[in-house]
């Protein structure tokens, strides 16, 4: 059996990244496990970017004492992953400040019971009955959910 | 449940992209753009850094919409958060030795992020990096004493002027150069300090939007008072 060549590795490193990412979003109940699956999707799709910009022996793109490397790597996806991870920490930051607002408004960060408070909630304020559905295939999991959500 | 169907979904993601990445020519140039731009930008705009040409030269109007992106991002997280009231309370001061390197990294983080923002067209680097560390050399100190006073105000200002000057610098561009954010001041020579014209500028203005902006969004965060349930 041969070794994987570089391009395999290093697409399988992206791409196990932006899986854990999404797996992350889906299955996670807590926001800020949430927010860290974004954070690796993110560091998925830049290490993918930057993928698309490799040259096989090409030196980075800086030009040292005038020396002009014979090969170099294209600046372009790296221009353009240098501002995303900047905007990535900012983004993130300000998703982390959603969470402490949530936080402290209703006492609990799992997805479930926040939903269950703010449709209760939603609910109240616009003078309506609670969303239901004969078809809802999980009515005894919401129901418990709410009732967590009543007692906390 | 649930969490056997997103197994799966994502299993097949996987093999979708492994499949489509399988056809690709690894490492062989899909994009001309690239070349193209390495060849041209040492002439054009001179700086030895040839992503910072990318970034600051050939893209200075997108680095202006992520500035604009950052810009929103802290904003809305310090109307979010809003300002500390007067009596909160916020976490214990912490242990001696954060509050001793605290102390000590503030100058160090200083230098090393004014260094790598005003060498960001010679060397790896830049606004974007430099202006990080600059934020963290504002932040620790932040995270080893929590209750200290942080100057939303006066970072307020920094960052203003920093993104006016970015804009006022694209506009004489516009004026003397015939197009926004065109680069001005000559060339130079390649690889001295004082080179590629208007880049450096534009360079340490970002750096210091990026800096003052993170800070006063860390520090918003920071002093959020601590709830308990």
């Amino acid at each position: 059996m041969s070794p994987p060549d570089l391009g395999a590795i290093l697409f399988t490193g992206a791409f196990g990244l932006i899986m854990i990412g999404i797996l992350g979003i889906v299955i996670s109940t807590h926001l800020v496990r949430i927010v860290l699956s974004i954070v690796l999707l993110e560091t998925g799709a830049n290490l993918l970017l930057m993928l698309s910009g490799y040259r096989p022996g090409a030196a980075a793109p800086i030009i040292i004492d005038g020396v002009v490397p014979a090969a170099m790597v294209d600046p372009v996806p790296q221009a353009l992953v240098l501002t995303a991870i900047v905007i990535g920490v900012a983004v993130q930051a300000f998703m982390m400040t959603l969470v402490l607002r949530l936080r402290s408004v209703y006492g609990t960060l799992d997805i479930r019971e926040l939903r269950a408070r703010l449709e209760r909630d939603l609910a109240q304020e616009a003078g309506i009955g609670l969303p239901t559905s004969d078809d809802a295939p999980d009515v005894a999991g919401v129901g418990t959910a709410r009732a967590q959500g009543g007692d906390a | 449940m649930r969490n056997y169907v997103s197994l799966l979904f994502v299993a097949g993601l996987a093999f979708l992209l492994f499949v489509i990445s399988g056809q690709l020519d690894f490492g062989a140039a899909p994009m001309l753009i690239g070349q193209a731009i390495n060849q041209a930008a040492p002439e054009q705009v001179g700086a030895a850094n040839i992503v910072t040409s990318v970034v600051l030269g050939y893209r200075a109007l997108d680095t202006l919409g992520e500035l604009a992106i950052l810009f929103t991002a802290a904003t809305a997280g310090g109307l979010m958060l809003g300002r500390a009231r007067a009596g909160a309370t916020h976490d214990p001061e912490a242990g001696f030795i954060l509050r001793t390197a605290a102390d000590l990294l503030f100058p160090l983080l200083l230098v090393v992020g004014l260094f790598i923002i005003v060498h960001g067209h010679l060397t790896p680097g830049g606004g974007f990096q430099g202006g990080v560390i600059l934020a963290a050399a504002f932040f620790v100190p932040l995270l080893a004493r929590p209750g200290t006073h942080f100057d939303h105000a006066s970072f307020a200002v920094v960052e203003g002027l920093a993104g006016a000057t970015f804009i006022v610098i694209g506009l004489f561009g516009l004026v003397y150069g015939g197009e926004f954010l065109a680069p001005l001041l000559g060339q130079g020579e390649m690889g001295s300090l004082l080179s590629a014209g208007t880049l450096p500028l534009l360079y340490i203005a970002v750096g210091l939007k990026v800096g003052s902006e993170l800070a006063g969004l860390m520090a918003h965060i920071a002093a959020y008072e601590a709830v308990d349930s």
